[in-house]
């Protein structure tokens, strides 16, 4: 009487043709849902307002050699640093093997005399200090990461120290002589 | 519960110790369905999907949103045009919150219809009015979010339905805004009301399936299951039943969140919120028409009892009387296909909430009063007159010896074959 409702006896043909459609049914399970997912993930990437204000302009006129600023851009310090002679000769008489992350100082810059870097440490993230005057500059003359004593020489490479890479450069331009635009 | 003996050690470990994959496939693959369920029973499940895709599009919406009067606007209009795919999620969203209703209305008349509410469902039934009540707070919650005019002066009336309550009323409606007015105190705690009641609901909706899962479904012909003859597992049978149901349910629903997502809204709730001036016309969400229309039916005072107060009381009391419907009807009789006459008061209920629908949708005035009126006279009658009467005057149909002799062919050959005595 309920033999009717029970399926039909597996023989090895009706076995293949059932993976099949199982396979085929599963993978286009798999795929609908992954693209029906793709928009919620999406919506966690910036939005248009936050990438419209991804570009920061700095006016450099104002900072005397020997100074510093720091400016926001994407909503992290950038360390512009108006070096002087003696700095800008440490940096680039510094032999490339003594160096964590080998760089020439020239890579790092477009004008010699003004260092434009993230102040972000390539370590764990902290704000490495020597900005200020009175900040400590670390071994090297550049900035020291009090988090975890990370030391970067006056190129913004590391020396010494957790971190594993030199000073994370910002794309920048100058669109004037003495005015940038980073990003 | 039968045992189970999982072939994968990691599963057969963690059941060992936590049998969740015992219970998933007991209730899940192994449940015993009756075998003669139609598509009307597709809709319980098709809820529990709507409610999810509302928590999941509806949190990520709260990341970009700000519950703040002088954002919230701002705040939507940036999610739909700033924010990657937000427009789709407010849409999803928005036109979530109409299918999601429009299933459940069709989830309760089939319950309604089948006689789903009586022993010994009485209590599967009233869980799922209070699921009824938690969806219809949580929807007048969100529908203040976006803070345009509807959303504001829905707010502003619908808060003030409480100031009908004698001597305690402005206190609880002050009580209710966090201020004199309804303003961002209002606003900030709508906010987070309307995230915690989904899971509130979730929560529910779990103690409704403890509930179906003991008393197990009823079925179109409203007769006890009497034995494994009469049932199916539910998987694969009503599980594939169910994903096509949900295919035909997501065209729908996703025809209109891309080709017409402001078909269920209001225009004016794309003006901002301005407390200095109500739109001429206020209309709810449709879901929520009949009871605007009963609460609107009240049009004149009975003893002490005010015209305001009264239709408060009335517009309550329509969904609450549904908690008392096990005890209305009395006919031992499930299903409405034995009952001619329950049959068609059951269809001219139906047509009598199509039509307070409308009747909530235009002002006031006219013929719409008077109409609106009867609706709601015929609404409460058929509960607290038409039910109990039938329960017992009506005769009803034979009804089959059982759902395997009445829907399968080699049950109707067997001799256990009663229907016709």
């Amino acid at each position: 009487m309920a033999t009717t409702a029970t399926p039909p006896e597996h023989a090895d043909e009706e076995d293949t043709r059932r993976d099949f459609l199982l396979i085929a049914t599963g993978t286009l399970t798999a795929v609908g849902v992954g693209l029906a997912a793709w928009p919620f993930i999406d919506t966690l990437n910036p939005a248009r307002d936050t990438l419209a204000v991804a570009t920061t302009g700095v006016d450099l006129s104002p900072v005397e050699v020997g100074q510093a600023i720091t400016v926001v851009w994407q909503g992290k310090p950038v360390f512009i640093r108006h070096r002087t002679e003696k700095e800008i000769s440490e940096a680039r008489s510094v032999p490339m093997d003594v160096l964590v992350d080998p760089q020439m100082d020239q890579d790092r810059v477009q004008k010699p005399e003004w260092l434009v870097q993230i102040g972000v440490c390539t370590h764990l993230g902290c704000i490495p200090l020597g900005q200020k005057p009175s900040d400590p500059k670390g071994d090297y003359g550049g900035w020291f990461c009090p988090c975890h004593g990370s030391h970067y020489d006056t190129a913004g490479r590391i020396r010494r120290g957790p971190a594993p890479k030199n000073l994370e450069i910002p794309p920048y331009d100058y669109v004037e002589e003495s005015r940038i635009l980073i990003g | 519960m039968e045992e189970k003996t999982w072939k994968n050690p990691t599963i057969a470990w963690i059941d060992r110790r936590m049998p969740v994959f015992t219970m998933m496939h007991h209730d899940l693959v192994d449940y015993p369905t009756p075998r003669n369920l139609n598509y009307w029973w597709n809709f319980g499940s098709l809820a529990g999907i709507a409610l999810t895709i509302m928590i999941v599009s509806g949190i990520v919406l709260a990341m970009n949103y700000v519950p703040h009067v002088d954002h919230a606007f701002e705040s939507v209009e940036r999610i739909m045009r700033d924010v990657n795919y937000g427009w789709l999620m407010r849409y999803l969203h928005m036109n979530g919150a109409s299918f999601f209703f429009i299933v459940v209305y069709i989830h309760i008349f089939r319950g309604l219809y089948y006689g789903s509410y009586k022993p010994p469902r009485e209590l599967l039934w009233m869980i799922g009015v209070i699921i009824l009540l938690a969806m219809m707070a949580t929807a007048f919650m969100g529908y203040v979010l976006p803070w345009g005019q509807m959303s504001f002066w829905g707010a502003k009336v619908i808060t003030n339905l409480f100031s009908a309550i004698p001597l305690v009323g402005e206190s609880i409606v002050t009580w209710l805004w966090g201020g004199f007015a309804v303003d961002q105190p209002t606003l900030n705690r709508f906010f987070s009301l309307h995230y915690l009641l989904p899971f509130v609901i979730f929560g529910l909706v779990f103690l409704h399936l403890v509930a179906l899962h003991t008393s197990k479904s009823n079925n179109p012909l409203g007769i006890d299951v009497k034995g494994p003859q009469d049932t199916i597992p539910f998987t694969p049978y009503y599980t594939i039943k169910d994903a096509f149901g949900l295919g035909v349910f997501l065209i729908a629903y996703l025809g209109f969140v891309f080709f017409a997502p402001d078909f269920f809204g209001e225009p004016d709730n794309y003006i901002k919120a301005n407390p200095m001036q109500t739109p001429p016309h206020i209309v709810p969400e449709w879901y929520f028409l009949p009871f605007y229309a009963i609460l609107r039916a009240m049009t004149f005072e009975i003893w002490f009892i005010t015209a305001k107060l009264g239709g408060v009381i009335l517009m309550f009391g329509s969904v609450l009387i549904l908690l008392a419907l096990p005890w209305l009807d009395r006919s031992p009789v499930r299903s409405g296909r034995f009952r001619p006459i329950f049959k068609i008061f059951f269809w001219l209920f139906v047509v009598d909430c199509v039509l307070l629908g409308m009747v909530g949708a235009r002002p006031p005035e006219g013929v719409w009063v008077m109409i609106g009126q009867a609706a709601t006279a015929f609404y409460f009658a058929f509960f607290i007159i038409i039910l109990p009467l039938l329960s017992v005057l009506e005769r009803p149909r034979p009804l089959p010896a059982s759902i395997n002799t009445a829907v399968t062919r080699s049950g109707a050959g067997a001799p256990a074959m009663g229907a016709a005595e």
